[in-house]
């Protein structure tokens, strides 16, 4: 056999392809991205799944060649939630954007960071929901118009790094979509870490956010990415606020191990229950 | 035969338990139809509670109390709300330190147990409900003493189970006892004012 | 197949409907619970958290009823039978995951323990007003499958029957229980394990680039077989609309075929769920249709019309959706009237009539809920539709 193979086949479905996302846009990256640490990780594929919600990044799930849920707006956290502690044996991947993860879903995200169930959500944010639009977004840097902010955004936006720290995630990390390396070596970093991990991805979205902020096409945003963004490793997250067209503070800021939910309940009922209690783990899984 | 029974008096006293104890004595060992219900709301401790008991030889249909044939009341409050509904001849068991019914007007059986001061003496009046039950099923029959012995354990803590045995079998002789002595009078407390 | 004997409480309880609904689920095999907290219900995850570590199950209290429905959905898809129970005003959060339950196919058990509303309503007090919102509450075209049990032996018997219906037809089942029946204490016999017939989730274990999620052929009906998360075969799932891949479709064609397959698959074997029982409708000239705690007071008042002399009848559904429509219309055939008893101001009763179709006449006995019928109204009721 010579035929010439993608890359990312085994990772990606390539019968789906050409995706729906636009020319300039930062979710195909961070995609990429997360390919491309899923074969560092060396995690079994069979065993990961993704799971995303609505808009345009919850549609990574259904280009992903794992198992692959694409759920109802906001609920991708609580359905990865049942499906890691059902079957523990699983890495489960959120993929999902700011709307989703941190308006619509904002209680459902603090809640898992607090109970440090072991999933990695890996949050694309273009300060706007693009799939409607381009509407104001928890994210929406004031005071950048979006369609339902007309006259300039005014409502103060989530720092979404110290959210995940105060909300109790043990690993913390922020990149842009210029910095693929960087991102990858954190997504890399989070599959293999135990607990509640979070990856802010910054990204472009040329037909709405920038085209109504008039500032350009994708190309035009990664320059202000790459002059504007610094690396602070191990910043105080309170300090990462993102201001409209101001410098962006990337980084790793938290990484840090605390019992994930499941260890947690195993060591309650030993406790409780000693002998009696059989460990609830990878052992429970029910697979085909 | 279907008999309709109330067990009342203040949230705290275990009237709810003294219902599921009776109801799982006469369904689980006596081998009768038995249906416990009981109100829900947001009464806190110390208001008036009740649990309804319908004690049958038939299946059981409808779950409420129509017409009350035995009321077991260890509160004023709780025997002045549900004593009207308790027919003529009917049975009405009272702790009698707790509820005073000299003023009381109707026509039924009335029997009295110091059933809080015996479990007082026993060591904690939480047991009042287990004097109780025992005098319930000397006085009524309804449900059988061996029934109750065998429902008790399972239905409190494992570690006071001989105390509250111990309470259910006070209350049942003081029944007993007064049943004698009642014999001898030939004359049940039947109280009639009208 | 037979219940796993770690779950199964053999023996005689006095319990109520709630604590019996929870061992019906621990002896059907289910081994994930989210919740969240709310009356009359709780009790229900009171005693599954109480129950779950020693039968290797996991229960979670969720941060609202939006969050338990989609992590019911995540533990069924990960391999375990997943369940929540909840009352009206969760009820109503959960219904969009209800409906990606139904699009995505995924077996799961919704116990909804009616009370009185709308809204906050009556939180320790009975009703029967969510029954319409069982069937239709979430958007679009689909069925569900809906069990309303009458005592707390029945909770127990039709909680296990309800995660095998849901397991067998991929749909989410709801079991529909009133304050009444929930906070009812009886007799409760739980069978040995070996005695109690469970329904496991039918996998897929053909070739893995063979594998369409979606697909169904003979040998399974309406009804595709089920790969668990983990296995292997990396599929898609999606509340899009979707094809045999499981990959979006979005055209009116692949709609037609994949909402059709939906609603058929439950509509088409109503024969096979619809359960029902019947007390003298033979002979009947009148029949009484009641559910949940109305069947038991209209039991009461059937007595009470018999003793006037009233050629009476009772029809009580164990299954409300589907709804048991042929019956119905046979009975229809017959009978001079029905009257339908409900806690609500009218819901299935239009079931009722959409079925007996001017065949004979239908009357309501309507309560807004907070307690039961009186028997006496009911009889009233009754008396006005002999005449």
């Amino acid at each position: 056999m010579n035929a010439v193979t993608h890359p990312m086949e085994d990772i990606l479905r390539m019968d789906r392809m050409p995706h729906i996302w636009c020319p300039g846009c930062g979710i195909g990256t961070a995609v990429t991205a997360f390919a491309m640490a899923l074969q560092k990780a060396e995690i079994c594929l069979d065993k990961t799944a993704v799971v995303s919600g609505i808009g345009c990044s919850g549609r990574v799930a259904g280009y992903v060649k794992l198992d692959s849920f694409h759920t109802t707006h906001g609920r991708a956290i609580p359905f990865a939630t049942g499906l890691k502690l059902a079957n523990p044996e699983l890495t489960v991947v959120v993929i999902s954007g700011d709307g989703d993860l941190i308006a619509i879903g904002g209680n459902h995200f603090i809640h898992a960071a607090r109970r440090n169930v072991d999933i990695k959500v890996f949050c694309i944010n273009n300060f706007n929901y693009a799939m409607t639009g381009g509407q104001l977004a928890p994210t929406t840097p004031e005071p950048a118009t979006t369609t339902t902010s007309p006259y300039g955004a005014f409502e103060h936006p989530f720092n979404l790094p110290f959210l995940a720290e105060s909300s109790g995630a043990v690993y913390v990390a922020r990149w842009t979509a210029l910095h693929i390396r960087r991102l990858t070596k954190s997504m890399t970093e989070a599959l293999s870490k135990k607990g509640f991990s979070f990856v802010e991805i910054i990204a472009p979205c040329p037909t709405l956010y920038s085209r109504r902020n008039r500032l350009g096409d994708g190309l035009d945003e990664l320059k202000y990415y790459h002059d504007n963004s610094v690396i602070k490793h191990g910043l105080d997250t309170r300090e990462l606020d993102i201001g409209y067209r101001k410098e962006i503070v990337m980084g790793k800021f938290v990484d840090k191990d605390r019992p994930t939910f499941i260890e947690a309940l195993n060591d309650r009922f030993t406790q409780v229950f000693g002998d009696k209690y059989e460990q609830y783990g990878p052992q429970n899984a029910n697979g085909n | 035969m279907r008999t309709e029974i109330r067990f009342s008096g203040l949230g705290g006293q275990g009237i709810i338990l003294s219902g599921i104890i009776a109801g799982k004595a006469a369904s689980l060992f006596d081998h009768k139809h038995a249906t416990m219900t009981q109100s829900f709301g947001p009464e806190a401790r110390g208001s008036a509670c009740s649990a309804q008991l319908i004690v049958s030889d038939e299946p059981v249909f409808y779950p409420y109390i129509t017409k009350t044939h035995v009321l077991v009341s260890m509160s004023q409050d709780a025997c002045d709300k549900f004593l009207p509904d308790l027919i003529a001849g009917g049975t009405l068991l009272v702790d009698e330190d707790l509820v005073n019914l000299r003023s009381r007007s109707g026509s039924f059986k009335m029997f009295e147990v110091p059933a809080t001061r015996y479990a007082e003496e026993l060591g904690n009046r939480i047991l009042g409900n287990l004097v109780m039950l025992g005098y319930f099923s000397a006085i009524t029959r309804t449900v059988s003493p061996e029934s109750f012995k065998k429902a008790i354990p399972g239905s409190v803590p494992q570690r006071y189970l001989d105390l509250n045995i111990h309470a259910f079998d006070r209350g049942f002789e003081h029944g007993i006892s007064q049943g004698k002595q009642k014999k001898n009078k030939k004359s049940a407390k039947v109280i009639e004012e009208r | 197949m037979k219940a796993d004997p770690k779950g199964v409480l053999t023996g005689a309880h006095f319990l109520d409907g709630d604590h019996a609904c929870a061992e019906g689920a621990l002896a059907a095999g289910c081994r994930f619970f989210a919740g969240y907290p709310i009356t009359p219900s709780t009790e229900v995850a009171e005693r599954i958290a109480l129950r779950f570590p020693l039968v290797g199950g996991i229960f979670i209290q969720m941060e609202d009823e939006l969050a338990s429905m989609a992590a019911v959905l995540g533990g069924a898809w990960g391999g375990k039978k997943s369940m929540t129970v909840t009352s009206g005003p969760g009820f109503s959060l959960m219904m969009e995951n209800i409906g990606l339950a139904a699009m995505t196919e995924t077996p799961c058990v919704i116990v909804n323990v009616q009370r009185g509303g709308p809204s906050t309503g009556l939180p320790t007090l009975p009703g029967q007003q969510d029954m319409m919102q069982a069937r239709w509450g979430s958007h679009g075209d689909y069925e569900i499958i809906a069990v309303v049990p009458n005592s707390p032996q029945e909770c127990f018997d039709v909680t296990i029957e309800a995660f095998n219906l849901s397991e067998e037809y991929r749909v989410p089942v709801m079991v529909m229980m009133d304050e009444c029946v929930g906070h009812m204490t009886e007799k409760v016999v739980i069978p040995p394990a070996e005695e109690i017939e469970v329904f496991n989730r039918r996998l897929y274990d053909g070739p893995k680039q063979d594998y369409l999620p979606y697909a169904v052929d003979s040998d399974n009906g309406r009804v595709p077989l089920m790969a668990n998360a983990g296995a292997g075969y990396r599929f898609h799932v999606t509340g899009l609309t979707h094809d045999e891949r499981g990959y979006p479709a979005m055209n009116a064609e692949v709609q037609q075929e994949c909402v059709t397959r939906l609603v058929d698959k439950v509509k088409l074997n109503t024969h096979a769920i619809a359960r029902y029982e019947e007390e003298e409708v033979e002979e009947a000239d009148i029949v009484l249709v009641a559910y949940g705690i109305s069947s038991r007071v209209a039991m009461r008042a059937l007595e009470m019309a018999r003793a006037d002399g009233i050629k009476i009848g009772l029809f009580r559904m164990i299954t409300a959706w589907p709804f048991p429509e042929e019956r119905i219309r046979q009975i229809a055939q017959h009978v001079n009237s029905f009257v339908m008893v409900e806690l609500n101001l009218g819901q299935m009763v239009t079931e009722l009539e959409r079925c007996v179709a001017g065949a004979a006449k239908v009357h309501l006995a309507p309560h807004a809920g907070g307690w039961v019928h009186h028997p006496e109204d009911i009889l009233q009721i009754i008396s006005e539709a002999t005449t």
